[in-house]
């Protein structure tokens, strides 16, 4: 674009500009604030709700900021009486038929066109004609529509336009018979489409469950972090009286820029739930007991120290990937105490074979803006708009400004844009992987690695897998990303081994999607059997997750998990934890298969009630404190870690908060492992055999990730998370 | 038949099939396309010709079709179109129409001749949905028979010249009059009028340069390749050159579409359709089209027909629809109707004008109802000032101007009917002395 620099004079002041800039931008980089609700930075122009109208010299009419580009010499007053006098006009007209609910209206308060009526309004309207009303629509369970109030900013028109990609939403009719909807009778489905609610500059589209709850003053804002998935994405929590209410964006431009994902939105109502475990809790004679933290401390203590009686092999550890980096580390710590190296956090993880080649953090190998910057993308094994819909978003950004994107892929997701794709059956995915590896080779007239060549020599070569391979062919900046559904497939080190030659072969980074919000911080943590603190190599590799559940321990800690949902081996895992003399599970929630294994539960409060430290998919370090109040008797995971780790005596287990957990292992880190995910392995594969798998523990819906969002009902009663239940056997009914 | 000589009505003489190709041909038809064909004239010749004739927009705006023509990229490689714009619907239109039903041949003849000076290959007409019985059928048979008789297509007559032409029926709706309007309702999306710039010469249809004239613009071009441009320019008037066709409607004894020269004296074209109806007298006349400010009689009498010397009485020459009002006409009645269609016909996208047009429509529906107040005819002007040029297209203007020009000439009216409950000067007592 053109980079030229042009002068103008705004205001009197003399500013210069990128010749081409709108106006608006460049008041709004001088801190002059023109009024505007149909602009937005992230939605193409519209000029339709004519506010941001100004004076400028020597032009007939007024004209509107967001839509006049600045040239050399123009001079610009956005507060002379004409400019006024056109925004107050706009004003007028915003309003004959806007109702005056302020009153009863949830935007009241945080309201774009209520704060600039009071600057630009009368006190008394001169309208005293009838009102219109307009007839609300059912956008589904998320956003709740009160179309009287709509001022026809179209903002929530264009986001589907050109942010999802699919135009959910649609202007129908015209002049003051205008409406948006959606067209035939149909929800507002996409992933991000929460985020209209933010757009939404006046009441028409606000959040549903949240409806009538709270006012918006009345409530504290704290900032969080999401713990669905690994962008982490920038959240602010609305917190009244010590609850969380709702959740909106916090603008990040690294990170979620100003969009969040529906499950970061609504995820907050599964945590006040009838089935939040209140109190600790032990079971006796097959009964379970209310209890004091103290006796339950005791009796964790004691289960514990049973299991590790001799040389602490008969212990095993599991932890969330969801946990934070305090609670990881002190989860690392204890097991080290107590001499067991049976710890780990990989909980939907099958193939352990070649986890010495695993990188100390595997990471995206990318930052996530960086995404927009390269050029090719191959995704491998990955449902990426469910397994992190902000990353999807920034992909599809990436492939709107010409980058080609690729996917291998068991189904062909919806993408909204153009890709290639290779179908890799669930069974067979290895073997169609090999089959892009070998276009690349061939087109490349390059051999292929020696350890992956005989592969690749068997693999079929068809016009998909050469389409797949052009994706990387012939660029300077491309990614091979490793998604979820490649990284539980029961021949992951096959398929790893596959992407980093093809990686290495093209000269494009190996990058991983990371399993949760935290799990590059478990790895860095040490929350792992063959690694220690910041990936150095443990003396005696204890077992992996696998292991843990095939050779069944005495004893188990579980940290945040529910066993029957949140691991790949559930029935092996419920089988082990059965035959154990002792469970410990901290948890925020009962379930039946909790109830059924354990021996003692914890009450720890979820991500809302805890501070902590996530590390996402680029290695950004966020901390965050505690939202919210925590619910009954549960206390932060870390506290509770820290007072048992006293309990356990062991050594340095005096913490004061959680930023002092995290500090404790940033100093143990040194100076920290920098992000490198090249392969230095050495498994070599040849067959290419088919393998058993079972979809759904590898295809996770987009709803069910953890355990807050599978109770937060409005996620649920979506499309996406009715398609779940149809697909699967309801959630476990919560404990009475 | 008239004295002049008629540029789009040529063929409106002949008694059998007026439409023909026939008939075209033996008025001079085809014969400067011809001459284009045989390569006398080169883009830039035809488009320095248009210029100098003095052509000027029938559509409404006068804009020159020349310069127009001339700021189109013609030489760029890539894909650019013309369109012509036969969504005719300015209330008290019609020329466009009679076109289309007469001598659909000197549109295609001006359309080809148009789109390959500018280097578009492609042109389309947009045309007006309620035409779907008449003029569409008239004109999608002439265009077959222009590709029959090879005047379109590909390598037309072994010149190595492309046009093809096809037709778009519109569904009926007036913003789609407006270009851009127009623009998006050919790409198949609702027809709501796009900001400018960027102008349609840079990224219009599709995002490619593109034109759009009116379709008397584009059938007055032949003529004047044919003609030469002096002979245009020495049928008018200076700054209003050509012929135009005057859509006479209201109390006159012969309403009608008549081609005459610009600058004709209103008196004349008074007297050519008929005089007044009845003998009545004169109390108004819109020149242009409902948009256009109304002249009271005593502004128009003696003002000549031509884009200059209306505009200096106060109004706009506009699409040449001239809307004739005598003495029984109620002036409040009458700027509600046409507010009422403003209202109607917003396309809803911008403030001012989705909200500003009903509430122009509702006061004057109340004032006629007779609970208006006096202070409501200041609010009127207030708000048809507060649409006026804060609109992204010309339709806000349009729904400002009849009120602004309405209260501005005839104020006595609705005030005669505020304090009379609703009654209309007209239907008044002594209503032959008001």
């Amino acid at each position: 674009m053109d980079e030229k620099t042009v002068s103008i004079e705004v205001d009197g002041k003399p500013v210069e500009a990128r010749a081409g800039q709108m106006l608006i931008d460049v008041t709004d980089r001088i801190g002059i604030y023109v009024p505007r609700f149909c602009y937005h930075g992230k939605l193409s122009v519209a000029a339709n709700c004519r506010m941001c109208l100004v004076d400028v010299e020597r032009a007939p009419k007024p004209l509107p900021a967001c839509a006049t580009p600045v040239t050399d010499g123009m001079k610009v007053s956005t507060r002379s009486a004409r400019a006024i006098s056109a925004q107050k006009a706009t004003m007028e007209f915003l309003l004959i038929n806007h109702p005056l609910d302020c009153p009863i209206c949830d935007q009241g308060g945080e309201c774009e066109l209520q704060d600039l009526a009071l600057g630009f309004g009368r006190g008394v309207s001169r309208y005293t004609e009838k009102k219109r009303v307009v007839a609300d629509k059912n956008l589904g369970p998320l956003v709740s529509t009160d179309m009287t109030r709509c001022i026809h900013c179209t903002r929530c028109v264009r986001f589907g336009q050109e942010i999802t990609g699919i135009q959910e939403l649609g202007a129908v009719g015209r002049s003051e018979h205008m409406e948006i909807g959606t067209y035939i009778e149909q929800s507002v489905d996409h992933e991000l489409s929460g985020n209209i609610i933010d757009l939404c500059p006046v009441g028409a589209l606000n959040n549903k469950p949240y409806r009538f709850s709270a006012r918006a003053w009345e409530m504290a804002v704290r900032p969080m972090i999401s713990p669905h998935d690994c962008a982490g994405s920038n959240l602010y929590g609305h917190v009244l009286r010590g609850t969380l209410k709702r959740v909106v964006p916090r603008e990040n431009e690294a990170i979620n820029e100003t969009w969040i994902a529906d499950r970061d939105r609504y995820s907050c109502h599964g945590i006040y739930t009838e089935d939040r475990l209140n109190v600790p809790m032990i079971k006796r004679d097959r009964e379970w007991l209310e209890v004091t933290w103290q006796e339950a401390l005791a009796s964790a203590a004691e289960a514990i120290a049973g299991a590790v009686a001799d040389e602490g092999d008969g212990l095993g550890i599991l932890a969330s990937p969801g946990s934070t980096l305090a609670e990881l580390y002190l989860l690392q710590r204890m097991a080290a105490g107590l001499g067991t190296a049976h710890l780990d956090h990989r909980l939907r993880r099958t193939d352990f074979r070649d986890q010495q080649a695993d990188p100390v953090w595997p990471w995206l190998g990318s930052s996530i803006a960086g995404l927009e910057q390269l050029e090719g993308i191959l995704l491998v094994g990955s449902n990426l708009r469910t397994e992190v819909p902000i990353l999807a978003h920034r992909v599809r950004k990436a492939a709107l400004a010409g980058a080609d994107v690729g996917f291998v892929n068991p189904c062909d997701y919806e993408y909204l844009f153009d890709s290639a794709f290779v179908e890799a059956p669930f069974a067979d995915f290895t073997r169609s992987l090999a089959g892009v590896l070998a276009a690349a080779a061939e087109d490349l007239d390059k051999p292929a690695p020696e350890h992956v060549a005989e592969a690749v020599s068997g693999a079929v070569v068809e016009a998909e897998h050469r389409a797949a391979a052009r994706v990387l062919l012939g660029k300077e900046r491309t990614l091979v990303l490793l998604g979820h559904i490649a990284q539980r497939h029961p021949r992951f080190a096959d398929i790893r081994v596959l992407a980093a030659a093809l990686a290495e072969l093209v000269g494009g980074q190996l990058g991983y999607l990371p399993e949760s919000a935290n799990s590059v911080g478990a790895a860095l943590a040490g929350c792992l059997p063959h690694r220690g603190i910041g990936g150095t190599a443990a003396q005696a590799a204890g077992y992996d997750v696998h292991g843990m559940l095939s050779s069944p321990r005495r004893g188990y800690i579980l940290f945040g998990i529910e066993p029957d949902r949140d691991m790949a081996e559930s029935e092996l895992a419920e089988a082990a934890l059965m035959s154990a003399d002792a469970v410990v599970g901290f948890t925020a929630y009962v379930n039946d298969a909790l109830l059924e294994c354990a021996d003692v539960l914890l009450p720890i409060g979820t991500f809302a009630e805890t501070a902590g430290t996530y590390v996402n998919a680029e290695g950004a370090w966020q901390s965050f404190d505690a939202a919210a109040d925590p619910v009954g008797d549960a206390r932060p995971g870390w506290r509770v870690l820290r007072v048992l780790g006293n309990a356990l005596g062991l050594a340095d287990f005096d913490y004061r908060s959680a930023a002092d957990v995290r500090d404790a292992l940033r100093r143990e880190l040194g100076e920290a492992p920098p992000p490198d995910n090249s392969y230095r392995g050495s498994l070599s594969i040849a067959a290419l055999e088919p393998v058993d798998v079972d979809p759904a523990v590898l295809d996770v819906p987009i709803y069910a990730v953890d355990a807050v969002v599978r109770r937060s009902e409005p996620l649920q009663e979506t499309v996406l998370g009715r398609a779940r239940d149809e697909s699967e056997e309801p959630l476990a009914a919560s404990a009475s | 038949m008239p004295e002049h000589d008629l540029v789009c009505f040529a063929t409106r003489g002949f008694d059998s099939e007026p439409w023909s190709l026939d008939n075209y041909l033996s008025v001079g038809g085809y014969r400067a396309w011809q001459r284009v064909l045989d390569g006398e004239l080169d883009r830039a010749a035809i488009i320095e010709q248009v210029k100098a004739s003095g052509l000027r927009g029938r559509g409404g705006a006068g804009f020159p079709t020349g310069l127009k023509h001339s700021f189109m990229p013609r030489e760029a490689p890539m894909q650019k179109y013309l369109v012509c714009n036969s969504d005719e619907s300015e209330p008290g239109t019609c020329h466009d129409r009679e076109i289309l039903r007469l001598n659909p041949h000197s549109l295609i003849e001006g359309m080809a001749i148009s789109a390959y000076a500018m280097g578009a290959t492609v042109a389309y007409n947009y045309i007006r949905g309620e035409f779907i019985d008449e003029p569409v059928p008239r004109f999608e048979a002439a265009l077959q028979e222009a590709y029959d008789a090879g005047w379109l297509g590909k390598d037309i007559r072994g010149s190595g010249i492309d046009v093809d032409i096809h037709t778009f029926v519109g569904a009926g709706a007036y913003i789609c009059g407006e270009e851009t309007g127009l623009l998006e309702s050919l790409e198949g999306k609702p027809g709501k009028p796009r900001f400018k710039p960027p102008f349609p010469a840079q990224h219009g249809l599709y995002g490619a340069p593109t034109t759009i004239n009116n379709t008397q613009s584009l059938a007055s071009i032949p003529t004047i390749i044919l003609k030469g441009p002096q002979w245009f320019v020495d049928v008018g008037v200076e700054g209003s050159s050509g012929t135009a066709i005057f859509s006479i409607s209201g109390h006159v004894e012969r309403p009608g579409n008549y081609e005459l020269p610009l600058g004709i004296p209103f008196r004349k074209l008074l007297e050519i359709a008929g005089g007044m109806l009845g003998g009545r007298e004169l109390k108004a006349v819109i020149p242009g089209g409902s948009s256009v400010p109304v002249m009271p009689a005593g502004n128009i009498i003696d003002a000549t027909m031509d884009f200059d010397a209306i505009k200096a009485a106060g109004s706009s020459l506009g699409t040449g629809a001239v809307v004739v009002m005598d003495e029984t006409t109620c002036m409040v009645g009458m700027l509600r109707r046409i507010s009422r269609f403003y209202y109607a016909e917003s396309c809803g996208q911008c403030t001012p004008c989705r909200e500003g047009t009903g509430w122009l429509y509702r006061v004057l529906t109340r004032v006629m109802e007779g609970t208006g107040t006096h202070a409501d005819l200041d609010m009127l002007v207030d708000v048809a000032n507060k649409i006026e040029g804060h609109t992204i297209c010309a339709l806000g203007d349009a729904a400002a101007w009849p009120v602004q020009s309405f209260l501005k000439h005839f104020r006595h009216e609705f005030e005669y009917m505020i304090d009379h409950g609703g009654r209309s000067i007209v239907a008044a007592p002594d209503a032959a002395a008001a």
